[in-house]
């Protein structure tokens, strides 16, 4: 049986291909990775996701040697590797694994120069990049840097283990559940994050979870893996979700396909919407002007930066009583960021008052509002485009049989 | 004659014996560092070896004190080398132990990521392991040079240095004035000496643990 996973043309250069890898651990009867080929396009976060057990940390471990394969190649950067120095290839591939594994006995400052001393850089060099990686992690050089680990928290020391994996400036990152044994808020918060990182540093990442939402929404290409390692579907998160390969894939994905589309899209990639606002030195009487020019029940009151601060609407006016407009009214909730997920924005806007989100941008400043008709309007445009996709391939592969058909006849 | 007239009269004997034992204990758990130490690292990580030198050393300490000193007499002759020798062998165990559980209990997935990182074999045990099974090997040392401050004034007999002497002319002596006092006076020697290795280990565990295990 072949157990291929290829990109096509549209894919950058390759970074890591996995050719034949092959890995039998002694007295197990089947092979944990079948005769694996596998290609990871540069700048692309692939994941592999599968069930536990099914050889996604095996087939991890191989790229940097961590457990050797039984057979197979291994060539990262056009070079093959499956044979050189495992010291000198691991210090070009970040790590990152599930339990950090900081060294206790290390400061934060410590910890991050590690590859960078063993690659010879001088102290001042070292020193710059680790003030330069802990800003990147949003992390305070000036309070941190001489911190060690059990003085930080959870989600601080997963950055860390991040700012520490980058610090050699690899190309390559290998990233084993490196969110899993968080706190579901933090998790949300730092896998944001770390997207926001990558769109800066476009590093080729190979990340291993078992969760299905988590590698639609990190994944720029996600392997679905069935036992053995072996490859059901090799594809954008898009097509996944909207042509599943097998049965298989669709049991994988669980129900709801839909909903889990709304990780794929980001608000900054919809329309928002125009909501009657008002300056909050403002009284009561411009509120209700404001409603009566829209088809709102409330307006959102903004201060001198136009932060959101209060939802007055006009019955708050009346009983208000003429007290200023942001003593009345309700706090602004279900606040989101544009690189929040509409995913992310349902589940604000759900709970709100108003059933709307407000998005403001890094410095709390208002750009608009979500509702719920946006939202719906996004996952049908998705699923149209997917479907006109997936279409699209399958013309592609029917014309290629044709075109090998006729030079063979 | 007071206990206390006693040790002014023989001071300058007393601190000559302390000095001796403290450099005869001090020596032998320096070679039992040394030793254990290496045992302990070469065998962590394989089972056999790991068990063999840890059922040696086990053996060392059941073998009567008394009759190692003098079984060393015909290679050794008298005087400090046959103390030194049985003393290592005393010592090995705690050290040899505490090293090997310090470094098995290293959080394997600290290794992992020293490793995934590209450092060497004996980079991740000089950086890593070893730094962080420390304060278990301190431990370690230090109970064995507990043992050693005991154990020692018995090779005297073989006629080594100490406040064994002291304790040992006491007891030849049962019935004379004196017996009491040069007893006392060896017991308290010995006291004196383990509270001193006692503070130092307290003092070297403290200063070469990193904060960040602490
Ligand atoms: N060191 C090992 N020795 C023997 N079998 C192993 C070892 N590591 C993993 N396996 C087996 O290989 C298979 C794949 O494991 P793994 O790659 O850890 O899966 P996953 O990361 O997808 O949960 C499992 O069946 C597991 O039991
Ligand atoms: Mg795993």
């Amino acid at each position: 049986m072949t157990n291929f996973g290829t990109v096509d043309g549209t894919a950058g250069r390759i970074m890591i291909r996995l050719e034949n890898l092959r890995k039998e651990y002694p007295k197990e009867p089947k092979p944990a990775v079948d005769d694996l080929t596998l290609e990871i396009p540069e700048g692309e976060i692939v994941i592999l996701v599968g069930p536990s057990g099914c050889g996604k940390t095996t087939t991890m471990k191989m790229i940097n040697r961590i457990i050797e394969p039984t057979s197979g190649r291994i060539v990262v950067d056009d070079k093959d590797v499956t044979h050189e120095d495992p010291d000198q290839l691991r210090r070009r591939i970040g790590y990152v694994i599930q339990q950090i594994g900081l060294f206790p006995h290390q400061t934060i400052a410590e910890n991050i120069a590690t590859v960078p001393k063993l690659l010879g850089w001088d102290a001042k060099r070292i020193d710059a990049r680790i003030d330069e990686l802990l800003e990147t992690v949003s992390m305070s050089p000036a309070t941190y840097r001489n911190r060690y680990p059990k003085q930080l928290s959870g989600g601080q020391r997963q950055r860390v283990g991040v700012a520490r994996a980058l610090s050699g400036d690899p190309a390559v990152m290998l990233m084993d559940e490196p969110f899993g044994a968080i706190d579901p808020i933090t998790r949300d918060r730092l896998q944001n994050e770390f997207l926001r990182l990558q769109a800066e540093v476009r590093k080729t990442i190979v990340f291993v979870t078992h969760d299905i939402d988590e590698a639609i929404k990190m994944g720029d290409r996600i392997a679905i893996l069935e036992e053995g390692s072996r490859i059901a579907q090799y594809d954008t998160p898009e097509q996944i979700l909207t042509a599943p390969a097998s049965d298989f894939v669709a049991d994988f994905i669980g129900a709801g396909a839909s909903l889990k589309r709304l990780n794929l899209s980001r608000v900054r990639d919809i329309q928002l919407t125009e909501w009657p606002t008002v300056a909050r030195n403002a009284d009561g009487a411009a509120v209700l002007d404001a409603l009566r020019a829209s088809d709102k029940g409330c307006a959102l009151v903004l201060d001198e930066q136009r932060r959101p601060c209060r939802w007055v609407s006009a019955a708050d006016v009346q009983r208000g009583d003429g007290r200023a407009i942001d003593e009345i009214g309700l706090p602004p909730d279900a606040v989101v960021e544009p690189q929040a997920t509409l995913n992310d924005a349902l589940n604000e806007l759900i709970t709100a008052n108003y059933s709307v989100a407000i998005v403001v941008d890094a410095a709390g400043v208002y750009q608009g509002i979500v509702d719920i008709d946006h939202i719906n309007e996004a996952i049908r445009g998705m699923r149209t485009a997917a479907r006109a996709k997936a279409r699209a391939g399958l013309v592609e592969d029917r014309d290629e049989d044709l075109l090998t058909k006729g030079t063979t006849t | 004659m007071s206990l206390w007239e006693f040790i002014e009269g023989r001071y300058d004997d007393l601190l000559q014996a302390g000095f001796d034992h403290i450099w005869l204990v001090g020596l032998s758990v320096l070679l039992c560092t040394v030793i254990g130490v290496g045992l302990g690292v070469a065998t962590y990580q394989t089972n056999r070896p790991r068990e063999i030198v840890l059922a040696v050393t086990s053996t060392f300490l059941t073998v009567p004190s008394f009759a190692l000193f003098v079984l060393l007499i015909p290679p050794l002759g008298i005087g400090a080398p046959p103390v030194i020798l049985a003393l290592t062998m005393y010592g090995l165990l705690p050290v040899v132990r505490n090293t090997i559980t310090g470094l098995r209990e290293v959080d394997p997935s600290i290794v992992e990521s020293a490793k995934g990182m590209g450092l060497g074999r004996a980079q991740r045990l000089t950086k890593i392991e070893l730094p962080l099974a420390w304060p278990v090997i301190v431990t370690g040392v230090r109970v064995s040079a507990l043992i050693l401050v005991g154990i020692a004034t018995i090779g005297a007999i073989v006629d080594g240095p100490g406040y064994g002497e002291f304790i040992f002319n006491g007891l030849a002596r049962v019935g004379s004035p004196v017996a009491v006092n040069l007893v006392l006076a060896g017991m308290i020697g010995v006291i004196v000496v383990a509270i001193i290795f006692d503070v130092f280990f307290a003092v070297i565990a403290k200063l070469t643990t990193s904060r960040g295990i602490r």
